[in-house]
C-alpha cells in the first residue's frame, strides 16, 4: 500500500520531498498486529508527555531567571504572577512523573512480552537511551527552582562522579565550575535542561523509525504472518490510542487540580542554603529504585557502580534472555518471575523513600541482591530449562480461538 | 596491467601516508578546537579568585563551633572541650577506616578546623551527634568522632583540613 496522492499540489511536494507520504506511511496504513491490547498505548502517551513538557518548558523559561539570587523567586513569580503561571508550572513539574510512569509502564510492558527480543534490540537500546536521557534532564530541571532539595539533590548526584578514581575531584568541579555547586551550575544545568529534550526527540525518532522497521510486537510475540494478521494503524489504533490519553489525561489532571504538590517535596519550598542539609533527603519518586541500590552498598564507589550497572545491564537483555518465546503469556515459570521481578521494584522504590538504618538498610539489600539474580542468573536459567507452553500457529488463529472459547462460555 | 601508484617494497603506498598524515592533523585540530567547549566549565577567574576566608575565634567559646564559608563550602571551626580532645587522642589507635593521628588533623589542638563537606556525597554533616559524639551525616549515615574522622557509614575519608594559618591568637586565615 504506497502512498497515492491526488491533490496536485501534494503530488508536487511529494515527488520534491516524500515528506506527506512518510507521515502517512507511519501513522496511516502502517500495518499493525490486530490483537494490541492497552499495554501498547503507553508508547504514544509518552510521546504526547513528551511535547506537553517541552511546550510548558518553552513558556515556562520565558519567565524563568537562572540565577542563584533569583531563580526560587522567580518560580514564585510564575507562581503568583504570571497568567496560568500556576497551571503551567504544576503541569510541567506533575507532567515529569507522568512522563516517568508511563515510561516505566511501557518498559514493563516490554519485559512482559519479550519485546527487546531479536529482531527489536536496537529499538530497546534507543529506548533505554531515551530513558537515561530522561533522567538527566528530570534531575537537571529539578535543579532549577533552586529550593533545598534542588540544592542538595544536586550536590549528592554530581558528588556520585567523585567516586570515580583519580579523576574524580577534577571531573566533579568541572561539572560544578567551581568549588561546590553554585551559579555556574545552575547556569548549565538550565542550559542542559533546555537541550536534551530536543535530543531525546531525535532519538525518540530513531526509535519509531526501528520499531517500524519489522513491526510492533504484540501480546503473542508472534510474528505478523498473513494479511489477516495485520490492520492499518489509522483508524484502529489512532482511535484506541486517543481513548487512553483521555483516560490517562483524568488521572494527569486528578493530580494537577486536586494534588499538584503530592509527588513533590515541601523543603523545594525553602530556598537553597549551602550550609544546612535537610535532615532527610529523598530524591524524585521516580529515581527511589536506583537511589535503595545506591545506599544498600555500603562502600562509595561500590554503591555508585551498583546503581549505574543496575541500568547498564538492562541493555544486555536481549542475550541474557535465553528463551526464543517472546510472550510471558507462553512461558509459565518466567511470567510468575516477570511478576516477583515488580513486585522487587516496587519493594526498592519504597526503601529508597525510607531513612537508611534498621530493618531498611536489609530490605534495601536483600532487594538489590534480587534485581541482580533476576536479571543476572534467573533470567537465563529459565531460558533454558523452562518448557514453554504451545504457541497458536499465528496471531488471527490466536485471536478467533479465544473469541471462540468466550462465545462458549457465554452460551453455557 | 600496469599499477599507477608505485608501491613501495613492504606494500605500504605513498597514499597510505597520505591518509595517515591528513587524518592525523585533522585529528589533533578538531581535537584542539573542542578544548575550548571542554575547558570553559572549569572554574573561571573570579570564582577561582575568592581563595580565603578570614575568622575572627574571639567569640566562639569553648564547646561550640561556627561554620565559615570558604569557597562556596561550609567549614566548621570549633573550639573543642578537653574532653573532645582527649577522646580524639585517645582513638589514634583505633581501627580507623583512614587512618590519621588527631595531632595531624589540628595546628592548635583545641582549634577543630575542617570542612564541613560528607565525603560520601557531600552533604553537610550535624554537630555533636551520632555514635562517636562528633558529626553524623543525615544523608546517608555517615558517623565522624570529634576529630572529623569517619568511624562508621559508607563515607570513605575524614572531613578534609583545609590548608590555614592563624594570623594572631584570635584570628585564622582559611585558603
Amino acid at each position: 500500500m504506497s502512498f497515492q496522492p491526488k491533490n496536485p499540489m501534494v503530488k508536487w511536494v511529494e515527488h520534491r520531498l516524500p515528506i506527506v507520504g512518510m507521515v502517512h506511511h507511519a501513522l496511516y496504513d502502517y500495518p499493525t498486529p490486530k490483537n494490541l491490547s492497552y499495554w501498547w498505548t503507553f508508547g504514544s502517551l509518552a510521546g504526547f508527555m513528551l511535547v506537553v513538557q517541552i511546550i510548558t518548558g518553552i513558556v515556562l523559561s520565558m519567565h524563568y531567571t537562572p540565577h542563584v539570587d533569583l531563580a526560587f523567586n522567580s518560580v514564585e513569580h510564575i507562581m503568583r504572577d504570571v497568567n496560568y503561571g500556576w497551571l503551567l508550572r504544576y503541569m510541567h513539574a506533575n507532567g515529569a512523573s507522568m512522563f516517568f510512569i508511563v515510561v516505566y509502564l511501557h518498559i514493563f510492558r516490554g519485559l512482559y512480552y519479550g519485546s527487546y527480543k531479536a529482531p527489536r534490540e536496537l529499538l530497546w537500546w534507543l529506548g533505554l537511551v531515551i530513558f537515561l536521557l530522561m533522567m538527566a534532564t528530570a534531575f537537571m530541571g529539578y535543579v532549577l527552582p533552586w529550593g533545598q532539595m534542588s540544592f542538595w539533590g544536586a550536590t549528592v548526584i554530581t558528588n556520585l562522579f567523585g567516586a570515580i578514581p583519580v579523576v574524580g575531584d577534577t571531573i566533579v568541579t568541572w561539572l560544578w565550575g567551581g568549588f561546590s555547586v553554585d551559579n555556574p551550575t545552575l547556569n548549565r544545568f538550565f542550559s542542559l535542561h533546555y537541550l536534551l529534550p530536543f535530543v531525546i526527540v531525535g532519538v525518540v525518532i530513531l526509535h519509531i523509525w526501528s520499531l517500524h522497521t519489522n513491526g510492533s510486537n504484540n501480546p503473542t510475540g508472534l510474528d505478523l504472518k498473513e494479511k489477516s494478521d495485520s490492520i492499518p494503524f489509522h483508524p484502529y489504533y489512532t482511535i484506541k490510542d486517543l481513548f487512553g490519553l483521555a483516560v490517562f489525561l483524568i488521572f494527569f489532571s486528578a493530580f494537577l487540580f486536586y494534588a499538584p504538590n503530592y509527588l513533590g517535596h515541601p523543603d523545594n519550598y525553602i530556598p537553597a542554603n549551602p550550609l544546612v542539609t535537610p535532615a532527610h533527603i529523598v530524591p524524585e519518586w521516580y529515581f527511589l529504585p536506583f537511589y535503595a541500590i545506591l545506599r544498600a552498598v555500603p562502600d562509595k564507589l561500590g554503591g555508585v557502580l551498583l546503581m549505574f550497572g543496575a541500568i547498564a545491564i538492562l541493555f544486555l537483555l536481549p542475550w541474557l534472555d535465553r528463551s526464543r518465546i517472546r510472550s510471558a503469556r507462553f512461558r509459565p515459570i518466567y511470567k510468575q518471575l516477570f511478576w516477583i521481578f515488580v513486585a522487587d521494584c516496587i519493594l526498592l522504590t519504597y526503601i529508597g523513600g525510607k531513612p537508611a538504618e534498621g530493618a531498611y538498610i536489609l530490605w534495601g539489600r536483600i532487594a538489590t541482591i534480587y534485581y541482580f539474580v533476576h536479571i543476572l542468573i534467573l533470567l537465563p536459567l529459565v531460558g533454558l530449562f523452562e518448557k514453554p507452553k504451545p504457541l497458536p500457529a499465528s496471531i488471527s488463529e490466536d485471536v478467533l480461538a479465544k473469541k471462540g472459547s468466550a462465545g462458549e462460555a457465554s452460551n453455557a | 596491467m600496469t599499477t599507477t601508484t608505485p608501491v613501495e617494497e613492504d606494500g605500504v603506498k605513498r597514499r597510505d601516508f597520505l591518509y595517515i598524515a591528513a587524518g592525523g592533523v585533522g585529528a589533533v585540530g578538531t581535537a584542539m578546537a573542542i578544548w575550548p567547549f571542554v575547558d570553559q566549565m572549569n572554574p573561571s577567574a573570579d570564582v577561582l579568585a575568592l581563595s580565603t576566608t578570614e575568622v575572627d575565634l574571639g567569640a566562639i567559646e569553648v564547646g561550640s563551633e561556627i561554620t565559615a564559608v570558604w569557597q562556596g563550602k561550609p567549614v566548621f571551626v570549633r573550639h573543642r572541650t578537653a574532653d573532645e580532645i582527649a577522646a580524639a587522642e585517645r582513638d589514634d589507635t583505633a581501627n580507623l577506616p583512614d587512618p590519621q593521628a588527631d595531632a595531624d588533623r589540628v595546628i592548635k589542638p583545641e582549634w577543630l578546623i575542617m570542612l564541613g563537606v560528607c565525603t560520601h556525597l557531600g552533604c553537610v554533616p550535624l554537630k555533636e551527634s551520632g555514635d562517636f559524639n562528633g558529626w553524623f551525616c543525615p544523608c546517608h549515615g555517615s558517623h565522624y568522632d570529634t576529630s572529623g574522622r569517619i568511624r562508621k557509614g559508607p563515607a570513605p575519608l575524614n572531613l578534609p583540613v583545609p590548608p590555614y594559618e592563624f594570623l594572631d591568637d584570635t584570628t585564622v586565615k582559611i585558603g
